[in-house]
């Protein structure tokens, strides 16, 4: 029973009474088996983006009203493991004039980039990789190695299209992380710590019920992060050939590929963990936590679908469309809903739970109309001067 | 145990490098990249004297806060007038970049 | 030789050879770069250090943000993709010299002062530096002023660049 609830202290009291007795020091033993967690921890993250390849094909064809592959084993699940294979015996290029060791580093600090996040996902309450009280401030910080592993891949590819595509991409992530760094402080406000483990225990109630509207923002802001449509600049095949990934082939295109669908599935787990209650579901947590890591991963697969379902829904937006629809709608709403959530949180402090959590539901739905109002009549201000009068005429009928 | 003697003498050696950067590169982005090494020296000398001292008195990571707000400022500011000289002159060589007007 | 000696060693002067190589390297994006690698020696330093919250935003602000602006402005200020021609200027030595002499009279100063071989006390287990300085930025009697000016001076700074970078077509 053990075992079951704190499977990792069980393990690692075992290793290190086994290494105690092969005469290895108790300092050596405590590295090695951090080792051992972080090489165990990145192997089943791997078979999980194998497992994720699947998915996004058959997902996609099933949007697309087709099949999707269904040749290699039953209902094509063999067809990963088939890419991967030719991913490896692919040659491995490097285009003429480019810089060999930025060229060769980018993919390795992508993938970098996503595996790091890993270290703050609370799996169970009691499997947390590193317990940092900065875990909010640590997510952001990740994916601003992200960016920098996509500047290195355009300018070192000796490509203009792929430093565009590069240029682009990052103009557009780094716009988004200020809603995204912004919306993740609500979490916080509402936990009294930027810690993700702390978040996850607050939940009493989902923090969706307490600002729904927080959470739209932050599947905004981390579509965008991703560099997936409709944000996806960077990779745009119809505009840009594939923006900064053109000169990569091989395994080193495939660490970007499956990089990107690894971090699609870990920001729908952080969607989940912020705003859905992580590994909580009605104390079901506590009985054993494999089955908190179970109910972790169905919340963590239901944001991944809808990330997917909308890329494959909606169009690619226009560069200047994308940013100006950051830094003039987003960023104002997202700083907005934090002054007014802060305010109904001291406001209803000591309120009774139903007016708390009322108060703030109603007090983000107001937010949220007011912002779609305000942008409403701003559109409707712009067409009329572009149109000129033939707008006000015939706006009646 | 490390000695405070050594997170000192690790800052004055960066803070130097960033000086040489300074004063000998042609370039003004270049020059940029030193001034970012001498702050970055400054913060990790404000951090280790946090941490030697004591520890609850959270002044010197106040510090280095405002320092990273100044730096960014000043960052910002600089590269923009560097683009911007560069459309004028076509030349980022801050020895070509001599004359007010012409 | 303690182990924190040992991974304080590696990580300063894994950090001043990146430092040595951002004045030194002839290509400017290679710069930007070895730049990248020393904030990252210097975030190691803060972890080192216990200032966790300035270790995290170091890579938030100046990795995420000011080293790509740097990357930005160096590929928007040259005429072709390759860096060609000397990269020191005419006097070069002399600023190795004031280099030097600056390093060899701050190494002077330090050591000629007494508290320098202390060694840090252990840090006290219960105190959370994060809400400390979340308290001390925020509360009147502390640094709310500083902080406030600060954020004045991002304003200015932000308005500034902005209309000194403006391509007016």
């Amino acid at each position: 029973m053990d075992f079951l609830k704190d499977p990792l202290k069980v393990a690692a009291d075992w290793l290190l009474g086994l290494f105690s007795r092969w005469g290895i020091p108790d300092l050596w033993a405590q590295v090695l088996i951090g080792f051992l967690g972080i090489f165990i921890l990145i192997a089943l993250l791997m078979v999980l983006d194998i497992f994720l390849v699947w998915i996004e094909r058959k997902v996609v064809s099933r949007f697309q009203s087709r099949i999707g592959p269904n040749r290699l084993g039953p209902f094509g699940l063999i067809q990963p493991f088939a890419d991967i294979i030719k991913l490896l015996i692919k040659e491995d290029t490097t285009p003429a004039g480019a810089d060999k060791v930025v060229y060769n580093l980018a993919p390795i600090l992508s993938m970098m980039s996503v595996l790091i996040l890993w270290a703050v996902v609370p799996l169970a309450p009691t499997i947390l990789g590193v317990d940092l009280n900065i875990g909010v401030l640590y997510i952001i910080a990740a994916g601003a190695i992200g960016t920098l592993s996509i500047i290195m891949a355009g300018w070192s590819s000796n490509n203009k299209y792929s430093l565009i595509g590069a240029f682009r991409e990052v103009a557009v992530m780094l716009s988004f992380e200020i809603p995204m760094l912004t919306v993740m402080l609500i979490p916080t406000i509402f936990a009294g710590s930027m810690g993700v483990g702390a978040i996850t225990q607050a939940q009493d109630t989902w923090f969706v019920l307490l600002a729904p509207l927080a959470a739209v923002i932050f599947l905004i802001a981390a579509i965008a992060e991703l560099g997936r449509a409709p944000f996806d600049m960077g990779e745009a095949e119809s505009e840009l050939v594939s923006g900064y990934n053109i000169e990569y082939s091989g395994m080193k295109f495939g660490m970007f590929y499956a990089g990107e669908l690894l971090h699609a599935f870990t920001f729908g787990g952080f969607w989940a963990i912020m705003f859905f209650g992580g590994y909580r579901f009605f104390g079901l947590e506590q009985v054993s936590a494999f089955l908190a890591i179970a109910i972790l991963f169905f919340k963590a697969f239901i944001g991944y679908w809808i990330i997917m379902w909308v890329k494959y829904t909606l169009l690619r937006i226009r560069i200047d469309h994308m940013l100006a629809f950051n830094w003039k709608f987003l960023t104002p709403v997202a700083f907005v809903l934090l002054m007014v959530t802060a305010f109904m949180n001291a406001l209803l402090a000591d309120a009774p739970t139903w007016l708390y959590i009322g108060g703030m539901f109603l007090s983000n739905v107001l937010v949220a109309w007011i912002a779609l109002e305000t942008a409403r009549f701003a559109s409707r201000k712009e067409r009329e001067r572009v149109e000129g009068a033939s707008y006000a005429v015939r706006g009646t009928e | 145990m490390v000695p405070l003697s050594w997170y000192l003498i690790f800052s004055a050696a960066l803070f130097s490098i960033g000086l040489f950067g300074v004063l000998s590169r042609r370039n003004a982005v270049a020059i940029l990249l030193g001034i970012e090494l001498m702050l970055n020296s400054v913060n990790v000398n404000l951090a280790a004297f946090w941490r030697y001292g004591n520890v609850t008195d959270i002044a010197g990571q106040v510090f280095a806060i405002i320092v990273f707000a100044v730096a960014a400022a000043e960052v910002s500011v600089g590269l923009a007038l560097v683009i911007s000289i560069y459309r004028k002159r076509n030349t980022v060589i801050a020895d070509d970049i001599d004359m007010l007007k012409f | 030789m303690t182990v924190d000696q040992i991974i304080f060693l590696v990580v300063a002067v894994g950090t001043l050879i990146a430092a040595l190589r951002v004045v030194t390297t002839g290509n400017l994006v290679h710069a930007a770069l070895w730049l990248i690698a020393t904030l990252f020696g210097v975030a190691v330093t803060f972890a080192i250090l216990h200032a966790s919250f300035l270790a995290v935003v170091q890579v938030v602000v100046y990795i995420g943000a000011i080293a790509i602006l740097f990357i930005f402005a160096v590929m928007l200020t040259r005429k072709e993709m390759r860096d060609r021609g000397p990269q020191m200027n005419r006097n070069w030595w002399f600023g190795a010299l004031l280099a030097a002499v600056t390093f060899g009279g701050l190494a002077l100063i330090v050591s000629g002062w007494s508290g320098v071989t202390k060694t840090a006390t252990a840090y006290p287990s219960d105190f959370d530096a994060v809400s400390a300085l979340g308290n001390a930025l925020v509360s009147p009697d502390a640094y709310v002023l500083p902080f406030e000016v600060a954020s004045v001076l991002l304003v200015a700074a932000l308005v500034g660049a902005v209309y000194v970078a403006f391509n007016r077509k």
